[in-house]
């Protein structure tokens, strides 16, 4: 019955879900914990971003251009940029690439922790384990992904500025201005980094709960980096839809 | 007001995995103070009645009682009871991001408000009683294979539990380790007023530091005495995993030995 085991599966993802958030206590080992999940997972993943960013600036400018050109409006290239990056592109491709970069370290992470025992110990030594190992990289994500996001936005904007003024000949000056008129600070760019942190959420809720009841093997851990990343991209692609709906859907 | 003498007792349990019964009918007195073995081939069940004593398997009919009060079933209510039982797992279970310093004082950071400076002399303390003090700032990944033990040991120890489990301590450790460990298993038994548990199938290592010994087979207790009991009993199921020998009523097949069970 696959209606039946889907549905299970999905209650048991939300029951660890539920669990982390109660397991979310501030004491000062969940913040040395949190600290270092966010060096781990946020500022190594810095790189992927800043290459992402640059080069997704790069594709999206030189094809708006040739669209824009057509209507002999060019110097509009920044609105395009800006709007499509900060209502879609930022968010998603940012959500994307954390999945690929850190939602697989964490699935392979906790994984190797259940394969090793160390889940198991930390149950034995009444620690309880969500709380240790899954909380504070919860709450790593949710808090980097959005900041991952601006400065995947930044480097775009920064690129994009680079072929657009030095590379086609818009002027600089009308390319800012006319990003500043067309991107609106609240419902714009914060609207993209609280789209950020429910893919951030989501991506490591969805690589941890695999990880955590990964099978205590090589290949349960191998499995659940896979479905980590699958998994994942997906859902950060369906909330997209869903959220661009409801904010921008008017 | 005297304390209860027995630290655990398993009354009629019955132990199921995946729907199967593992063991059945399993009676077990552990008094305070003793090192009890419990021996028994591989795949015999020791690793499932582990699961019963600290909680993670819930018995299937019967009681299990640890330090005189049936273990929780409320998974918050067990980890509570969990600081008063120390295991040492198979497999370590230390935190390969941790120092070892860090792996010893994690419990006692967790479930204490002690001061800095105070765990750190506890983490130190402890890792002296099993003769790793130098090994404070190593990683998991730098220690041989009997000190990581050690230091699975000493967390174990952190919290001061009264009752100690140790799950196949020996496994993977050369003589002189095996040795070691076995040595340190019984003086800090004897130095700390433990009880200890040592479920194992190293019967010539385990047998000379035991008070008591039981020997688990096709699904069910087959001895239970001194080991000096053990060593003189003629039960033929018992000669034959005391001896090693491949032909007798344990079956070596594993389809015979769910069969028996």
């Amino acid at each position: 019955m696959p209606f039946i085991a889907a549905t299970r599966s999905l209650g048991r993802a939300g029951l660890f879900s539920l669990s982390v958030l109660r397991a979310s206590t501030p004491t000062r080992d969940f913040f040395a914990e949190l600290v270092r999940e966010i060096y781990k997972i946020g500022a190594r993943s810095l790189p992927i971003i800043a290459v992402g960013g640059a080069f997704v600036g790069l594709s999206v400018t030189l094809l708006g251009y040739r669209a824009l050109e057509t209507y002999g409006a060019s110097n509009q290239i920044s609105a395009l940029v800006g709007l499509g990056l900060y209502r879609e592109l930022a968010p998603v491709l940012t959500a994307l690439l954390f999945v690929g970069r850190a939602g697989s370290s964490i699935a392979a992470e906790l994984g190797l922790m259940r394969a090793t025992d160390q889940i198991t110990a930390l149950g034995l030594m009444a620690i309880d384990p969500i709380a240790k190992a899954v909380a504070p990289r919860f709450w790593a994500a949710v808090i980097c992904v959005p900041l991952l996001t601006g400065f995947f936005c930044s480097l775009a904007i920064t690129a994009s500025w680079f072929e657009a003024v030095h590379v086609i000949g818009i002027d600089g000056g009308t390319f800012w201005q006319v990003l500043k008129d067309a991107v609106d600070f609240r419902h714009d760019f914060l609207v993209a980094l609280e789209k950020s942190a429910v893919f951030g959420g989501t991506a490591a809720l969805v690589a941890s709960y695999v990880g955590f009841h990964a099978e205590p093997t090589v290949e349960g851990t191998s499995i659940a980096t896979t479905r980590a990343v699958v998994n994942a991209s997906l859902l950060v692609l369906m909330f997209n839809f869903v959220l661009s709906a409801f904010l921008f859907g008017k | 007001m005297t304390a209860d003498p027995t630290a655990v007792q398993l009354s009629a349990v019955r132990l199921e995995r995946g729907g199967r019964a593992v063991l059945d009918g399993i009676d077990l007195v552990v008094p305070r103070g003793s090192i009890t073995a419990v021996l028994g081939p591989s795949g015999s069940g020791k690793s499932t009645l582990l699961a019963a004593l600290t909680g993670e398997l819930q018995p299937a009919a019967g009681t299990v009682e640890v330090l005189g009060a049936p273990l929780p079933r409320d998974s918050r209510a067990l980890l509570q009871r969990r600081k008063s039982i120390g295991v040492l797992l198979q497999g370590n279970g230390l935190l390969t991001d941790l120092s070892v310093a860090e792996n010893v004082a994690l419990p006692l950071r967790t479930h204490t408000d002690l001061p800095r400076a105070v765990i750190d002399r506890l983490v130190a303390m402890k890792l002296h009683a099993v003769g790793l003090r130098a090994a404070a700032d190593l990683y998991p990944r730098e220690l041989s294979g009997g000190m990581a033990r050690r230091v699975a040991l000493a967390r174990a120890l952190a919290l001061d539990p009264p009752l100690m489990i140790y799950d196949e301590p020996l496994t993977g450790l050369d003589p002189i380790a095996s040795g070691v460990i076995m040595a340190l298993i019984a003086r800090l038994n004897a130095s700390l007023g433990l009880t200890s548990i040592i479920v194992s199938h190293h019967v010539h290592e385990t047998l000379p530091v035991a008070d008591r010994a039981i020997v688990i087979a096709n699904g069910r207790i087959v001895f239970s005495g001194t080991p000096a009991e053990l060593q003189a009993t003629t039960d033929p199921l018992v000669q034959q995993f005391l001896r090693g020998e491949p032909d007798g009523p344990i079956a070596f097949d594993s389809a015979a030995r769910a069969q028996a069970a």
